[in-house]
């Protein structure tokens, strides 16, 4: 056994670990991070936020030639998908960034074990034959996915998210139990591809959470794309057979398929951490309880990202990280929760920060609401992304943005104009003020802001 | 076994508080004696200390009004005591110690806390800033006017201070006073005094002593009326206007009459210290008999104070200037104070309050006086 001391152990290499690790390093401090996989870089870089960006990409481009290539004039006699070249691809972008994270940590210092953790005492973490002392620890362990509890993931017939990022061939038919934005994505890669996609999902909307206006316009976007949707249901029964899938819903009618990909939600990973013993207190869904300075019941120990509560988000994970690192080091540090985007990679994106709709009425504030359609901006006629439009809110009496909302054509990029102006309180008129580079998709953003202040130009 | 956490006698006219602050959150093992809790009153913030060892429940929320005797939560003495060396913070004022191993020692960093949550978003939006300067070609032009809400202490404040004019008969009396006596022994003994007492003669002992002098002969100051009797006090508490960040407070000195002016000094000063920091406690402000204002610190020549209720009588000094007044037919140049005697004429007359008046204006004028019991 060889005792080792550090500043800060973090338990988990995933988008908080990593990222507050070599923050960590940055403060000066002696940091060791250990990761139990093999590979750096958490669910994000390895069975989530990566792969399937590559993957939606390669699809993407496929479709877009296979629908409106004529249309721009470009002809070809055939077009096949290589479904083994795209997952190969995937696989080379994903390892050459996790070898990345490798590179990052050698570069900033940051010592790194690969052995599952064990928390032995508020100082101590025992990593596989090693004995690691730190005068703080950071639990960043990050969640896994949920399975129906009839229905375990075999990742053959019962996806997770990670099952359904690796398959072998492009499924004939696929139900998605749960309409999220996990699921949603993936059934967009696979229907890109001709899989018939069929969601079924608890509540009367699609993504929870959404401004709702966002998700019945996207709802609409997505059928027209072939998805059909059976909202309100849910999923009592499954049954898998040799090469296929029956589900059971609550009103008796029965979906079948080939694969049935489950994203009904994450929760918490934290298995074999011994939090119990040493006495880090979790909530009923196994969430790490921490004040706000992210402490957990043990005053040394720290605990971020999906372990925690809040959006599970990859850089919602990195934010925390940078702020534990930089509170840990006497540094001043914030992380401002509403002011984080949330996207989905769906074409087109739908991207939003600050308060939905719903939000801001139910906390009674007077809102102004400006919208602009894509249809209307000349350069979104340019590529022929002309669904989507853009929603911004802004607070009647100060004119302060409260929530931008897109859906669009990189609206996960545009999207960072609202995150800006929250974060320096800015009015709506002073977006709309802003320059705007003609010609743009941006620019919706410029003209929705006049547009809630009465005085659109454009439209 | 579950002890609970009620909220305390906080003092005289005090029925109820407001959770201003966790100090420990619920599920957090606490010691006996340590802090919990802040409770924000009219007067003063109040912090309670656990009564028992073991794990907290709170039943209430930060900014939640709350009686007195309300019952705030609980202690449960059988949980589990983690085996943690403790180094429990407030989570808002946090002073970190920085790792001695790469760097050199800095010094501890006062830090707020990092996670900001929607609601906080939501409330400040609720609460506007001044807008900036707007870009020429704005149309809507910037607010005219600035709203803020009052906090709970100064609408308490405020309520008080109406109260009290309306249930008094204020009214004000002057005086002057020729400082020079005063400045002559504080020229003469300053060095030797410091260098003796560890500690700065100021005006305010001269003042203290004048006054408890003139509350000796005029025990209807060092009164206040209950019901249909006045009730006059045999001891001689003198409240002491302070200013901080936060608003006016008026801690209070105790038995000036047994205090030598170096005590006096001394205890003034640490009241001060801890009014500016904000740890002045309930006991520090209650029960004082009369009080002294100065409002020359910040160069006023003249004023009405207000009455600190229930007490009867107010003294404000103010800025000493020197001008030319007249001295056995002679103009001569004088630094001179003007003295304000704020009374309420339900206790006491006027004739009462000129008199008393005057007799603190002799004493300071040759502070001589009090060693003679003159």
């Amino acid at each position: 056994m060889n005792d080792q001391k550090f500043d800060v152990a973090v338990i988990g290499a995933g988008p908080g670990g990593y990222v507050a690790a070599i923050r960590a390093a940055q403060n000066n401090l002696s940091v060791v991070c250990i990761e139990k996989g093999h590979t750096l870089g958490g669910t994000c870089l390895n069975v989530g936020c990566i792969p399937s960006k590559a993957l939606l990409h390669s699809s993407e481009i496929y479709h877009k030639l296979a629908h409106e290539g004529r249309e721009h004039g470009i002809e070809y006699s055939q077009l096949t998908v290589n479904f083994a070249q795209m997952m190969a691809r995937k696989n080379s972008i994903v390892s050459k960034l996790t070898q990345g994270i490798g590179f990052l940590f050698k570069k900033n210092g940051v010592s790194h074990i690969q052995a599952e953790a064990k928390l032995l005492g508020p100082n101590r973490i025992q990593a596989g034959n090693k004995v690691i002392e730190a005068r703080h620890i950071i639990l960043a362990t990050g969640s896994e996915p949920i399975a129906l509890p009839f229905l375990p993931f075999d990742e053959k017939r019962v996806l997770s998210s990670t099952g359904a990022l690796d398959l072998d061939v492009v499924p004939k038919k696929m139900v998605i139990v749960g309409a999220g934005i996990i699921g949603l994505e993936l059934g967009s890669f696979y229907r890109r591809l001709g899989c018939e996609v069929e969601v079924v999902e608890l509540l009367e909307r699609i993504t929870p959470g959404m401004d709702l206006e966002m998700s019945q316009s996207m709802q609409k976007i997505l059928q027209k794309q072939g998805f059909t949707f059976h909202l309100a249901r849910k999923v009592v029964e499954g049954q898998v057979q040799q090469d296929r899938v029956i589900l059971k819903l609550d009103n008796g009618e029965t979906r079948e398929a080939d694969v049935a990909l489950v994203a009904i939600g994450r929760r918490p990973y934290f298995q074999g951490l011994g939090l119990k013993e040493v006495g880090v207190e979790q909530d009923r869904q196994g969430r790490v309880v921490i004040d706000s300075c992210f402490r957990t019941a043990i005053p040394t120990i720290f605990a971020i990202g999906d372990l925690v509560e809040g959006a599970m988000l990859a850089h919602k994970a990195s934010e925390e990280g940078i702020a534990v690192a930089d509170f840990i080091a006497g540094k001043k540090s914030s992380v401002h929760y509403l002011i984080i985007p949330s996207v989905m990679y769906s074409w087109p994106e739908v991207a939003s920060v600050g308060l939905t709709e719903e939000e801001a009425r139910e906390a009674g504030l007077e809102i102004l609401i400006g919208k602009m359609p894509f249809k209307a901006v000349p350069r979104a006629r340019c590529s022929g992304d002309e669904e989507g439009f853009v929603k911004i809110m802004g607070e009647r009496k100060s004119g302060r943005l409260i929530g931008l909302h897109l859906i669009g054509p990189y609206a996960s990029e545009m999207i960072h104009e609202g995150v800006i102006a929250l974060e320096k309180k800015m009015t709506l008129s002073e977006i709309a003020h802003a320059s705007h580079a003609h010609p743009t998709c941006s620019e919706a953003i410029k003209e929705a802001a006049l547009a809630a202040q009465g005085l659109a130009i454009h439209l | 076994m579950k002890i609970e956490i009620v909220i305390p006698q906080l003092g005289e006219s005090i029925t109820e508080a407001v959770v201003a602050k966790f100090i420990k959150t619920s599920g957090s093992y606490v010691e006996e004696g340590e802090e919990l809790i802040e409770l924000e009153t009219e007067k003063v913030n109040q912090p309670l200390y656990a009564p028992a060892s073991g794990r907290i429940q709170w039943q209430v929320q930060e900014g939640q009004n709350v009686a007195i005797g309300a019952l705030l939560g609980h202690v449960d003495t059988e949980a589990k005591e983690s085996q943690v060396e403790k180094k429990e913070v407030k989570p808002e004022e946090i002073k970190l110690e920085l790792p001695a191993s790469k760097k050199e020692e800095a010094p501890p960093v006062t830090l707020t806390a990092p996670r900001v949550q929607k609601s906080a978003f939501i409330e400040q939006l609720k609460e506007p800033e001044p807008v900036a300067a707007a870009p020429i070609k704005e149309k809507s032009e910037a607010p005219r006017e600035m709203r803020r809400q009052m906090t709970k202490i100064r609408k308490t404040i405020a309520a008080r201070l109406v109260d009290s004019l309306h249930g008094s008969a204020m009214l004000t009396t002057f005086n002057e006073v020729d400082m020079s006596e005063i400045i002559h022994i504080r020229a003469r003994y300053k060095e030797g005094f410091e260098k003796k007492h560890q500690v700065k003669l100021g005006l305010m002992s001269f003042f203290i002593k004048a006054v408890v002098e003139a509350l000796k002969i005029y025990p209807d100051f060092n009164s206040y009326i209950e019901g249909e009797e006045i009730v006059t006090r045999t001891y001689y508490d003198i409240s002491v206007a302070v200013s901080t960040e936060r608003g006016l407070v008026v801690p209070v000195v105790r038995n000036c009459d047994q205090l030598g002016f170096a005590e006096i000094e001394s205890i003034l000063g640490a009241l001060a210290k801890k009014a500016r920091e904000g740890k002045l406690t309930i006991d520090d402000l209650n029960g004082g008999g009369f009080t002294i204002t100065n409002g020359g610190v910040y160069g006023s020549l003249l004023s009405t104070p207000i009455l600190n209720p229930p007490q009867v009588g107010i003294l404000g000094m103010h800025k000493i200037l020197k001008r030319p007044i007249a001295v056995d037919d002679e103009v001569v140049v004088r630094p001179m104070m003007n003295l304000a005697l704020s009374y309420d004429h339900r206790l006491v007359d006027g004739k009462e309050a000129v008199s008393f008046l005057i007799a603190v204006k002799e004493i300071l004028e040759d502070p001589m006086r009090l060693l003679l019991s003159l």
